[in-house]
């Protein structure tokens, strides 16, 4: 008679299945339709702005995602691949093909062919504004994927649901905001999912699919070196704490291999993928870990004696041959000044390079540190469940809770040089958030239990009941299951360790709940009915703060502005109106000037050609706009006679008390314009070192085109 | 004082060499057989480091996806080998067949992807 090595799955007998796999059956069902709302609450949370103003693509970079989708979606992808753009950045144009990350628009183009070929005739706008809450949704469920890895399917729940509604991604991710990270977001999770799948199981086809979804991030984002930097760094991370074990080789090495080729596969990527320093980590780690692996493998056929010879012999000889190889890496990589990072990666590294080099990167908001009140304003709640998270993962600590805490530190520092960065803090902060709220109503649940369990004990006058109640048994057996899944030396794969755990709890006969019991820690009962009433009580505050966050403060899209007064509200939607204008009152081919923020609305709404966009590839020729902007009048005509253009944009927001307006950016053009041609100097501009717009301005402030531009015949309007 | 430890080095180093050469005659011929491949990948990517240093690097996507190739199916095979490996405890209950079909999808994935490589994409 054969023990059931898997009471859940295979049943030798077709009798009545047992209470512990009908609860299982239940609890997976269950699991099933609470991930099915968790994907309907990530969507709906992410309308409010549809519902509040009109489905819409916001700001400024999703134009330009939508117009590349655009011209996809009509002219085919041999010519998107081909795009050179001559209707920006004039006269020197614009590779598109080769440096767009693809992703994206090629996400958005394939769902709205796919609903096409099903004769769901939705519009090319309608697909891109919804992509980003599909996607997030799927970015909920791939969070708890990587969770129920890490902790188990409680875990997994909560992480999902924290995600689904934590208000860093929502700030990201709004129906509208048609921007990489919508996508991106979704890639990180999952390739660091199927990396700790890999980790898990050890088997290469999961190790394959962990390329192919790198692959996607790749397209998807400039933010793919985090992944490419962490994963080495875990690696390092298990090697030097000795958690080596060949899963970790499966895991790593053919991501690399496989990774870099993908990663050269991608236009925008191309040659950087092996010749960039953000790429040379993984390139360091692949070496380190063949070095292990050797010297693991020749322990393992060796006798110890022997093994200690060769380990001398080793040292004393790869010693020298080290220190060379390392003395010509560092020879070539301090050739170049920038030690071959790219500027973006450098001011992440060393937060004041940006503001000392390259102030472009310097001026986009988004890139500055953010305050101490935007933690608690984009994470709340989470802020102070991760320490917890932190504690739960080292309880017990396996290579996958390793990770996660890799993962959360270098998301933290991060986010504390960029405000952006945030985003990628985002999804670290809900799992730990997760898994702490996980714990912790495992025990408040677990008293509960025990103290209603003792109590009906102490009713039940039959003595001979099992009861778990009882510390005696069950704790034994916990024990034993605890010590099988803390092993460190044998470490079994993932199903080993579920069918040991199965065949314990069959052999004891004792209920489900001893295999959830991992401590015999129990609190009282009044303590933790309420406890459980707070802990749900915080999971209130985070709903609320989270939906008020999604409707008051992300939905906006900026193109469309609305204020309230005392005759009702007023909506302002000056800046369609201008480019519609734009549209119907110039020629094609006319050029229009303006700031750079500008450029992508230009092209896609008003569809002429402008001389600097978003995209800020070429220092110089914004410096020359701006220069042209800072110049008195004579001058700036010049210049921009030079550049053919026939119409100058200018946003002035004074008559209504719009905040960021030309004027409010006006030094951040002195100062790029100052970067390359001297004769502009920020000092000129400010009076007594405070910047003033009024009739204290001095003489070349209220000379320069900008003033001039933007308070022309202010008097007609305000008098 | 050199010469003795330098005696005693040579004598250690021979035993060491004995040592692992009868170790390995001792793995399974099957196992052999992947050690083989896996060496004759890393010399093919070797050749191509050489021409490389001759010739120049030109069409650098050619030497790119050859080398990474060569390299991937080495380290595929590695993967194969611990997989397959019967005195690995952590793989027991995971039968070859999964191993090397994996290890064929892979290298199909990786083939894609290097074929695909030298043709470049229209810069």
């Amino acid at each position: 008679m054969a023990v059931p090595v898997d009471t859940v799955t295979k049943q030798p007998q077709p009798p009545p299945p047992s209470p512990s796999s009908l609860r299982f059956a239940f609890g997976n069902v269950l699991a099933f339709f609470i991930l099915l709302l968790i994907g309907v609450l990530a969507f709906s949370i992410r309308l409010f702005s549809v519902i509040k103003y009109e489905s819409v693509i916001h700001e400024f970079d999703p134009y330009f995602n939508y117009r590349v989708t655009q011209f996809l979606t009509k002219n085919g992808i041999y010519d998107f691949w081909n795009w050179f753009d001559d209707r920006t950045w004039y006269p020197l144009g614009r590779v598109i093909g080769g440096t767009v990350y693809p992703g994206l628009t090629l996400t958005a183009g394939t769902i709205w062919k796919v609903l096409q070929s099903l004769n769901i005739p939705l519009s090319v706008e309608t697909v891109c504004v919804f992509t980003a809450p599909v996607f997030s949704a799927f970015a909920a469920w791939a969070t708890y994927l990587l969770t129920k890895e890490v902790k188990g399917t409680g875990a997994g729940l909560t992480a999902a649901v924290l995600l689904a509604m934590v208000p860093s991604y929502i700030s990201r991710s709004v129906a509208g905001s048609y921007d990489n990270e919508a996508v991106a977001i979704f890639a990180l999770i999952f390739t660091f999912y199927l990396y700790i799948k890999t980790l898990n199981t050890g088997s290469l086809f999961y190790a394959t699919l962990n390329s192919l979804s790198y692959f996607y991030m790749v397209c998807s984002w400039g933010g793919y070196t985090f992944i490419i930097n962490l994963i080495p760094m875990h690696v390092l991370l298990c090697i030097v704490t000795g958690r080596y074990s060949s899963r970790l080789y499966i895991a790593y090495a053919p991501l690399v291999v496989l990774g870099t080729l993908l990663a050269a596969l991608v236009p925008v990527v191309g040659f950087n993928a092996v010749m960039t320093s953000e790429h040379f980590a993984s390139f360091l780690v692949f070496i380190v870990i063949h070095v292990v692996a050797l010297a693991y493998y020749i322990k393992g056929i060796l006798s110890p004696k022997m093994f200690k010879v060769a380990a001398t012999l080793v040292v004393s000889v790869g010693l020298v041959v080290c220190l060379a190889v390392v003395g010509v890496l560092v020879a070539v990589v301090a050739s170049s000044p920038t030690k071959g990072w790219s500027g973006r990666s450098l001011s992440l590294l060393d937060p004041t390079y940006a503001s000392k080099y390259i102030p472009i990167i310097a001026s986009v908001s988004e890139h500055q540190p953010p305050t101490w009140p935007s933690y608690f304003m984009d994470l709340n709640v989470l802020a102070f469940l991760v320490p917890a998270g932190i504690i739960a993962c080292f309880s017990p600590l396996s290579d996958a809770s390793s990770f996660v805490i890799l993962y959360l530190v270098m998301s933290v520092y991060f986010s504390g040089v960029m405000v952006r960065l945030m985003l990628v803090l985002a999804p670290a902060a809900c799992i730990m958030s997760g898994i702490a709220l996980s714990e912790a109503f495992e025990v408040f649940t677990r008293s509960i239990k025990f103290y209603i369990s003792s109590l009906s004990e102490f009713l039940e006058t039959d003595a001979g009941d099992v009861m778990p109640g009882s510390n005696g048994s069950p704790q034994f057996d916990v024990l034993k299951t605890e010590k099988k899944e803390d092993s460190l030396k044998e470490r079994p794969s993932r199903k080993n360790k579920k069918k040991e755990k199965d065949v314990v709890v069959v052999k004891e006969k004792s209920s489900v709940k001893s295999k959830t019991e991992k401590r015999p820690l129990v609190l009282p009962a009044e303590v933790s009915f309420f406890a459980l009433f707070l802990t749900v009580l915080l999971g209130a505050f985070y709903v609320v703060h989270s939906v008020w966050a999604a409707a008051e403060a992300y939905s906006a899209p900026s193109i469309v502005l609305t204020s309230h007064s005392h005759d009702g509200l007023h909506v302002f939607d000056d800046f369609r109106e201008a480019y519609a204008w734009l549209s119907h009152n110039t020629e094609v081919d006319d050029k229009v000037a303006s700031w750079w923020d500008y450029g992508y609305q230009t092209t896609a709404m008003a569809n002429r050609t402008v001389i600097v966009d978003n995209n800020t590839w070429n220092n110089t020729h914004i410096a020359t706009v701006g220069t042209a902007m800072s110049s008195p009048e004579k001058a700036g005509w010049e210049i921009f006679n030079s550049l053919d253009v026939k119409y100058v944009l200018v946003v002035f927001g004074g008559l209504v008390g719009y905040p960021s307006d030309d004027i409010n950016k006006f030094l951040w053009m002195v100062r790029i314009g100052g970067g390359v041609f001297p004769h502009i100097k920020e000092p000129d501009y400010l009076r007594d070192g405070q910047y003033r717009i009024d009739s204290q301005a001095t003489p070349t402030m209220l000379n320069s085109l900008m003033y001039k531009l933007s308070y022309f015949r202010y008097g007609v309007y305000t008098t | 004082m050199v010469k003795p430890t330098a005696a005693t080095t040579k004598d250690d180093a021979q035993a060491l060499f004995k040592s692992l050469r009868s170790a390995y005659s001792a793995t399974p011929t099957n196992l052999k057989i992947i050690d083989l491949y896996v060496a004759f990948a890393v010399f093919t990517a070797v050749i191509q480091v050489g021409y490389l240093a001759i010739v120049g690097s030109f069409p650098f996507n050619s030497f790119l996806s050859g080398v990474l190739s060569c390299v991937g199916t080495a380290v595929l095979a590695v993967c194969l080998r611990i997989q397959v490996n019967k005195e690995n405890k952590e793989f027991k209950d995971l039968p070859p067949e999964r191993a090397f079909a994996d290890f064929v999808l892979c290298n199909l994935v990786l083939h894609l992807i290097m074929t695909s490589l030298p043709a470049g994409w229209p810069r």
